[in-house]
């Protein structure tokens, strides 16, 4: 059949009653000011921190993120034991390897973290829509961070809850990796630690890069893992780099304590032998192939929807 | 975000339908392209703290006054006049202003040991108003410390042992006002300007006069000359007013005025659409647009008119100031200008405007058709400063109802006057001269305004001269939406539809004429330029 989109178009817009059954148009004889945006980094998500929405929340992260994930991804989680008498509120540096990791790690931190904590989430990607900013902030209590740029709103918001004795998850690298390795995890984390005098919590996830990576288009059910860290105290005369390196170099030991054991990822530790997450600088061309990969041209007929191997 | 200014817009093919008051209801109109709207400008910032401003504006008052607190002693005799419920519209959400203002002059005035206080509302001619309505403006505090011991009194405009004439003006004028106002040590007016007709000498040389003082400045001539009565420079009105209210003070009545003025916050959230260009409604607005014009369509009169005049508006304080009646108004007028006065260069063939289901004289009762001529030719049309907004000759399209319906507790010589005086003649002059008399000494209609909650007999005959100057300017009226014999009795054309009475008006004014809509709510006041 002959589909025209612009015909059938036409023909709903005539048969449509107009103003104010649809939206006005706007005059072209009055100038436009610049909405301002309540979308990405300025989104408002207080309401998502009321109490019947945390009920509503903590009653999803219980009783449907928590069993669906340990019947898709069935997490192993180590290391409580070394965050059992670390201070709430703190901060849970992750790496990022899927979409995964939010639920996984939100529905499986120790309960006295669990059910006040907020959780950092690009402000491009996950608020640009009113929709999407509503469902991320009220089912995940995901709290806009500017990703690309120093946005103050977004440090002030995550201090400010931090101080109020909100959790923060947070994933450094400030995206999901495009290739299983690691990326260099970036400073802001310092100025929260050090502005509400929290510890950082270093966390290793397992197994969600396999399960869905980021330029994967089919799920895969499988294993994962969570190490937990001591918690990380910034130093008095620390500075936003050591104390970055540091909280990375844990992650990578937490890492290595997955693949190894205790006992060997210490004395690698000890002899600063650990491998490094990240993966080789790849310089030119490369690095750029890589990142743009899930731009290529698909196949002809490819569904969006996977339809299995 | 400071707010923004009056606007107009010139119509285009783009433009959306343009909101119309349509009594209890709305129309949603087309208006031909290159007509010009003008709309309101935006509310302004509420005072922060308005206790405080209240009582900073009584302790610091402005002209010649010293603070109230040294003009009150124990012995004295204290009277405080208060504007009645014709202001504001729509009655404000409690606590109204005035009950602020009063609340603390009475804490003044009892921590200086007063005993003789006695509060007067400003009726005129006005209605008495009902014990609801009183504690509405006065809250339950006011009212049960005062009615009970009979403290709290509605001036009567025709009870001779409460009445003192204080001599003529220069002009020949009465001045006779309530007596225990001007007999006492200190008489302290509470006023609300809701536009700049109101405050000033008119609150007491109007508010508390007798039928006797009232007929020197309501009457027709004065009101041709009136132009406008929004403008008090160039008001008769305001001029007639001016006179007795210096005579009232050279006579030795001592006024305390404290002057209030609001911003236009005059829908709550549910109505927030009506506040609003047209083009910036959101998927709320105009939700709240179809669910309440349907509603209200659907509903019988009474129903609608019920439920609009449980409205209570969410005005703020933008302004309070005591002290010396003439020092006062003229920061109050200063306000209302900041407030609603938009600038607009020209005049226009054909002026268009919706009115709404409420007038300062139909609180909580039915807007009778001589109400809507008095409120579409005698506020609107007025709310100009300079020339008016429609050219000598041009045409006035109203939009309402208009149907045959008057509340006959009310106003009882409304009926008369609409059914025996307009059938013989719509002429204000001749109105005047041959019918005035007999309705403002009509023994029961006094007895009705005295005993009851009737508005005085001669009070349409008022309504009808504040429409004069309109009448005298315009070549036309057209009453859109109307019902066609209620309109025809009142001397107006009906139209049913927007392209009908546009039609009519060009036989007036002739082809492509230009157009100009008053955009309301909430009010504004076009400062045109010829």
């Amino acid at each position: 059949m002959d589909y025209k989109p612009e015909k059938l178009k036409k023909l709903l817009s005539s048969s449509m009653p107009g103003f104010p059954f649809k939206a006005p148009n706007w005059p072209s004889t009055v100038s436009r000011t610049p909405k301002q945006s309540k979308l990405g980094a300025d989104y408002n998500t207080d309401w998502s921190r009321r109490y019947p929405v945390r009920m509503v929340r903590a009653l999803f992260v219980d009783g449907v993120t928590r069993p669906l994930i340990k019947t898709l991804i069935p997490p192993t989680v180590h290391g409580e034991d070394r965050i059992n008498d670390a201070p709430v509120p703190a901060i849970f540096a992750a790496n990022h390897s899927s979409h995964l990791d939010t639920p996984l790690l939100a529905s499986h931190i120790p309960i006295k973290y669990r059910h006040k904590t907020v959780i950092g989430a690009g402000a491009d990607y996950f608020f640009d829509r009113t929709w999407k900013a509503a469902l991320w902030s009220g089912l995940a209590g995901a709290i806009p961070i500017e990703r690309s740029r120093v946005n103050r709103r977004s440090a002030e918001l995550a201090e400010s809850l931090l101080n109020d004795g909100w959790s923060l998850i947070i994933f450094p690298e400030g995206g999901r990796t495009p290739d299983g390795f690691a990326q260099t995890f970036k400073p802001a984390i310092f100025q929260l630690a050090k502005k509400a005098n929290v510890p950082v919590i270093p966390v290793y996830i397992k197994g969600t890069y396999d399960a869905l990576g980021k330029n994967s288009r089919t799920f895969r059910p499988g294993p994962t893992s969570i190490n937990f860290g001591f918690p990380l105290y910034l130093g008095e005369s620390e500075n936003v780099r050591a104390f970055t390196q540091r909280i990375q170099k844990a992650v990578d030991q937490l890492c290595y304590e997955l693949e190894t054991d205790w006992w060997t990822a210490r004395t690698a530790a000890a002899k600063e032998s650990i491998p490094e997450l990240v993966g080789p600088e790849i310089k030119g061309w490369r690095d750029e192939w890589n990142r743009t990969r899930s731009k290529a041209i698909k196949p002809a007929g490819a569904s969006r929807w996977p339809k299995g191997e | 975000m400071s707010p923004r200014p009056g606007f107009i817009l010139e119509v285009d093919k783009s433009t959306p339908p343009t909101l119309f008051w349509h009594g209890e209801g709305f129309r949603l109109e087309r208006l031909p392209t290159g007509s010009r709207v003008i709309y309101p400008p935006e509310a302004q910032p509420p005072l922060k703290d308005p206790l405080t401003a209240i009582y900073s504006a009584l302790e610091n008052p402005v002209g010649d006054s010293s603070p109230l607190s040294s003009l009150l002693f124990p012995d004295m005799r204290l009277t405080i006049a208060f504007d009645d419920l014709s202001l504001p519209l729509p009655s404000m959400q409690s606590p109204d202003v005035r009950q602020l203002v009063i609340e603390q002059v009475l804490d003044l005035a009892a921590s200086k040991g007063v005993d003789d206080v006695v509060l007067v509302a400003a009726l005129a001619l006005h209605r008495r108003m009902t014990e609801t309505e009183l504690r509405h403006i006065l809250g339950d505090r006011v009212y049960d410390s005062f009615a009970k011991m009979g403290r709290l009194t509605q001036h009567d405009a025709e009870d001779p042992s409460n009445l003192i004439h204080l001599g003529l003006t220069d002009k020949g004028e009465d001045v006779e006002i309530n007596k225990r106002a001007a007999t006492s040590d200190l008489l302290i007016y509470v006023n609300v300007n809701l536009v700049s007709m109101d405050g000033g000498h008119k609150s007491v040389a109007t508010g508390l006069a007798s039928y006797k003082s009232l007929r020197h400045h309501h009457n027709v001539k004065t009101m041709v000359h009136s132009k406008s009565f929004m403008d008090r420079d160039n008001s008769q009105l305001h001029s007639s007013n001016w006179r007795m209210g210096r005579l009232i003070k050279d006579a030795g009545v001592k006024i305390f005025q404290i002057e209030t003025t609001l911003n236009t916050n005059t829908f709550p959230d549910s109505f927030s659409f009506l506040q609003k260009r047209e083009w910036e409604w959101n998927i709320r607005d105009r939700a709240a647009f179809v669910a309440s014009s349907t509603a209200l369509q659907k509903s019988p009169p009474w129903l609608s008119r019920k439920v609009l005049h449980s409205i209570r508006s969410p005005y703020q304080l933008t302004g309070v100031t005591a002290g010396e009646v003439e020092a006062v108004h003229d920061v109050t007028i200063k306000n209302v200008y900041k407030q609603q006065l938009v600038e607009v260069h020209g005049q226009t063939d054909i002026l268009t405007m919706g009115l709404p289901y409420i007038g300062p004289y139909n609180v909580n009762s039915i807007m009778n058709p001589v109400l809507v001529y008095c409120l579409g030719l005698g506020y609107f049309f007025n709310m100009y400063r300079g020339v008016p907004l429609v050219r000598k000759g041009g045409v006035l399209i109203l939009s309402h109802p208009t149907r045959r319906e008057f509340d006959p507790t009310f106003h009882p010589s409304y009926i008369d006057f609409f059914d025996n005086v307009l059938a013989d003649t719509t002429n204000p002059l001749e109105i005047e001269s041959k019918y005035e008399n007999a309705f403002a000494t009509d023994p029961w209609y006094i007895h009705l305004y005295r005993t009851g909650h009737a508005y005085h007999g001669v009070h349409p005959f008022y309504m009808w001269y504040w429409g004069a100057h309109a009448l005298d300017h315009l070549g036309a009226v057209i009453i859109l939406g109307g019902d066609p014999k209620t309109v025809h009795r009142l001397g107006f054309m009906s139209a049913t539809t927007m392209s009908d009475a546009l039609e009519m008006a060009q036989n007036v004014v002739g082809p492509d004429p230009t157009l100009t809509h008053l955009h309301s709510p909430p009010l504004l006041m076009a400062d045109v330029k010829a």
